[in-house]
């Protein structure tokens, strides 16, 4: 079939082994089993009533759609990610579980992203772009109007900051635990300004692809399912009455799943800022080595202390650089749900 | 393929080792790999050299091999910018100026990269879909997990047919190439696909309903692995830890 020729157009975007350190590797594996875990719990009843083959066929739908080149304008084409897609079509707790899967089977079956670094990997793009696509998502909602096709332009919002987020977050795991010692702030600019241009493209394709659903079958998408029209009859003397759609089993206190989504990103966020400090010289292992080899080599007795301190000090001051960028952008998430929430309460007491 | 993803399918002592004892072997001897210093360059050549020996006792074609190795092409490109942008002392190397921490972290990434890659081929070369996740199955992997990724596996090949008769159809309507107009028709595919695979995976858990299915799938394995196999298995792991070790003591 197909896949046995094509895979290796695949994004291809994959984090191999040995691009982090050990450590690095390790604490993003604990995270993202921990995200695999709780979104396995709360997923629970969703997938108890669908069954695992729709999580399955919905992550096979993602592979196959990686695969496809999308014409995204100025003679470019783009392929998906699918984390905000899959966010605002399955549910962002059965998305995690699809992209996961995905990643998990890119990695055993297709060698594709190292096996270390699959942690990293379902980390940046199983967790990050489902969570920040999705509860961007659900927060635009609240401000839009009540329709159904709200959802596309919403997500598309979603997609567009979900791929710069995880690329920011890259910047962030690099500062902590990347081998070289690249100035952590041209790679910030050089990540993030690349993959605003990816988001772009995200944004373009989910936007198109959500479109396309929203127009044939609204009720399959998880985003919009509470703003599902109510169905109105009209009897044969003209009377008319609504009935409304039957309550999704997977609908919950949105309170509850907004708060457990901030709960989340914080944890992870905290997780790596602790981790950041508990093991300060990742970054600098290498490069203090390296700048005593070089002074011995070159003979200036000065080089070795300043080179050392030099990347002790850029380390530092980057690595907090690149921390603060990313709490900057979850407090932004944060405070955005915020207001969207207090608004969403108003006009509920409104009505 | 359909349902073999990339197994090559010849028989070897590689191919009839279970496949948890290839998952916990691989997982060993890339943890190993990664933490192995890059400035020890001796670590990496044995590395290579057991991998080799592994390659052809699985009886792959070396052809096979270094046309999946293609996966990791993007981050050659990252490695090879490394030496140009890193900071630090620098070097000359054939008249370039280079980053010495750059030309160091390059190697490192080339190396961990293109070993744990190989590694990885090496695994779904010589394991069949299904015993793999019979092997994640039996290291304790969730059973929703498990039978998530087998209906994934499973349906894989049917959800991509379905995309390709797509795209047969849309192309032979002449929206081709890559031009922007093109973008509708292309995502109506895909959202189509999408409704298909959701209303598919439906009609599944209805027929597995109507059959008995009351939330857990029968398990996939039944047997261990014994103990010799655990070690033949994780002969190549072990050695891969030792070397780390002995690499680590070195560079102290």
């Amino acid at each position: 079939m197909r896949i046995g020729r094509n895979w290796i157009k695949n994004v291809g975007v994959h984090v191999p082994d040995g691009f982090f350190d050990a450590p690095t590797s390790v604490a993003t594996g604990l995270i993202a089993a921990g995200a695999v875990g709780f979104s396995l719990q709360r997923a629970n009843r969703e997938l108890r009533e669908t069954g695992p083959a729709l999580a399955g066929l919905t992550a096979a739908f993602v592979f196959a759609v990686q695969m496809v080149n999308f014409p995204v304008g100025a003679g470019t084409s783009g392929h998906l990610l699918g984390g905000a897609l899959a966010a605002a079509l399955v549910g962002p707790w059965t998305a995690v579980l699809v992209m996961s899967t995905v990643l998990l089977v890119q990695g055993l079956l297709f060698a594709d992203g190292g096996l270390t670094a699959l942690g990293t990997n379902i980390t940046l793009m199983g967790l990050i772009t489902v969570l920040v696509g999705y509860f961007l998502t659900k927060a635009l909602l609240k401000v839009m109007p009540r329709r159904a096709g709200s959802v596309v332009p919403a997500a598309t919002v979603g997609a567009l900051v979900s791929v710069p987020v995880a690329a920011l977050a890259f910047t962030g795991l690099y500062a902590i635990g990347g081998a070289v010692d690249i100035p952590l702030g041209k790679l910030a600019t050089a990540m993030v300004g690349w993959h605003i241009l990816v988001g772009i493209g995200e944004a373009v394709i989910t936007a198109a692809v959500l479109s396309a659903v929203v127009a044939t079958r609204p009720d399959l998408v998880y985003a919009a399912r509470h703003l599902r029209q109510d169905l109105v009859l009209v009897d044969a003397d003209g009377n008319t009455s609504t009935v409304s759609p039957d309550r999704p089993i997977a609908a919950r206190p949105a309170g509850r799943s907004l708060g457990v989504g901030i709960a989340v990103t914080l944890v992870v966020a905290g997780g790596l800022s602790l981790f950041a400090s508990a093991h300060p010289d990742g970054l600098e292992f290498v490069g203090a080595k390296l700048g005593f080899d070089s002074a011995a080599k070159n003979s200036a007795a000065a080089g070795s202390p300043l080179a050392d301190y030099g990347v002790h000090g850029i380390g530092n001051a980057e690595v907090s650089g690149a921390l603060a960028g990313i709490i900057g952008v979850l407090v932004t998430i944060v405070v955005g749900l915020a207001i969207a929430k207090l608004a969403s309460l108003r006009a509920n007491k409104a009505s | 393929m359909s349902g073999d993803g990339l197994l090559v399918a010849v028989d070897s002592p590689v191919h009839r080792i279970p496949a948890q004892v290839k998952l916990v072997a691989l997982f060993v001897f890339v943890l190993a790999v990664v933490s192995t210093p890059a400035a020890i360059f001796w670590a990496f050549g044995l590395y290579a050299a057991m991998l080799v020996a592994a390659v052809v006792v699985a009886k792959l074609p070396a052809p096979v091999v270094s046309r999946r190795l293609a996966v990791e092409t993007p981050f050659i490109v990252f490695a090879l910018l490394l030496p140009f942008v890193a900071t630090g002392p620098r070097i000359d190397v054939l008249g370039l100026h280079l980053s010495q921490s750059g030309v160091l972290g390059a190697w490192n990434v080339l190396a961990k990269g293109t070993l744990g890659v190989i590694a990885a081929i090496l695994l779904s070369a010589t394991t069949a879909p299904r015993d793999l996740l019979a092997g994640l199955e039996r290291l304790r992997l969730p059973a929703t997990l498990v039978a998530i990724l087998s209906f994934m596996v499973r349906y894989l090949s049917v959800v991509s047919d379905d995309l390709h008769r797509m795209r047969v159809a849309r192309e032979s309507r002449g929206y081709t190439g890559g031009r922007a107009g093109h973008l509708k028709a292309v995502a109506g595919g895909v959202g189509a696909l999408f409704v298909r695979s959701f209303e598919r995976g439906e009609r599944v858990h209805l027929a597995m309903r109507s059959r008995g299915y009351t939330g857990r799938m029968p398990l996939l394995s039944v047997e261990g692995a014994t103990r010799s196999q655990w070690l033949e298995g994780l002969t190549i792991s072990l050695a891969a830890v030792a070397i780390a070790v002995a690499a680590r003591v070195v560079a102290l």
